[in-house]
């Protein structure tokens, strides 16, 4: 039948599906740090955890990110492969530096006592924060096979599957990365 | 072709309308807290409108959520009742907490 035309949207949808569960799990992640956000312990704050400056550095490498694999998919649908790997390579090296400078964050954090041991507020802080970057992991790791595959296969039906899921999980991490630098670092430094 | 997965076209133009939009929108937040325009509970709102309004333009422009096919609102309804749990888990955990604080300090 005409079902393999088919699995490719289901097959999005499906993943669409995954990522509204995962908003569930990061909202359950902030509710936690809503909760405990004050509990310091004697501890470090909000405000002596990161500077402005830098977590607005950390969010334009991201929402550029986002933008740059708008780019990659956009030059895959026109068939342009090499433009699509570029602009792939791009947005990995884009988050690449985004979990670089969240990474020099923690380690700085931690070698100044103030890991997640120290307090509540900290525990609830590291994982959040370490939730999403580990999501960013995941995908800048996805993103590579994606380049190596598209290297090898041609633009097959197969990859336009799953550059569209790659693109969800994407946009998905710039989405709550919104919330994240809202209400950890910004709502936290009023 | 996109329409196949129930988002709408991305196109050039409409990617960098959104990212414009979004650096306004993160300026703006960051701008809040950095030169204090507004303090407090005026501040507080300012962030939480900012945030979702950048949600909004990022889940328009970026993941091109409409409802013109029927995929696409089987997208958009998976979405708004995510939205709604969220909210519930949320609010719902704020609320129950300060009740329990309330009761410990009084």
């Amino acid at each position: 039948m005409n079902a393999h035309h088919d699995t490719g949207s289901n097959k999005v949808f499906g993943f669409w599906l995954y990522l509204m569960s995962d908003c569930v799990l990061f909202a359950t992640l902030f509710a936690a740090f809503a909760v405990l956000h004050k509990n310091t312990f004697g501890g470090v704050g909000v405000k002596e955890v990161a500077s402005l400056g830098f977590i607005f550095v950390e969010t334009m490498f991201l929402l550029f990110s986002s933008f740059t694999f708008g780019l990659a998919f956009m030059s895959f649908t026109r068939d342009k492969k090499d433009q699509a790997l570029m602009w792939l390579g791009v947005t990995f090296l884009l988050g690449l530096a985004f979990l670089g400078m969240e990474l020099y964050e923690f380690a700085h954090l931690i070698h100044t006592g103030n890991s997640w041991e120290r307090s509540a507020f900290l525990t609830s802080f590291f994982v959040l924060v370490g939730t999403h970057g580990l999501h960013v992991f995941f995908g800048l790791i996805w993103m590579l096979v994606t380049m190596s595959q598209l290297k090898s296969k041609t633009l097959e039906p197969k990859m336009r599957t799953r550059m569209a899921c790659l693109g969800l999980f994407w946009h998905f991490l710039d989405l709550v990365w919104i919330f994240v630098f809202t209400v950890v670092y910004l709502m936290g430094g009023i | 072709m996109a329409a196949q997965y129930g988002t709408g076209e991305k196109t050039l133009k409409l990617y960098l309308i959104g990212l414009v939009l979004c650096l306004i929108l993160t300026c703006a937040s960051f701008g809040v807290v950095a030169y204090h325009p507004v303090a407090g509970k005026a501040a507080f709102i300012c962030l939480s409108v900012l945030a979702i309004a950048q949600l909004f333009v990022q889940v328009i422009f970026f993941l091109r959520l409409n409802t013109n096919t029927p995929e696409a609102r089987w997208n958009v309804l998976s979405f708004v009742f995510a939205i709604f749990v969220v909210v519930i888990l949320v609010g719902g955990t704020l609320w129950i907490m300060y009740n329990l604080n309330y009761n410990m300090v009084h």
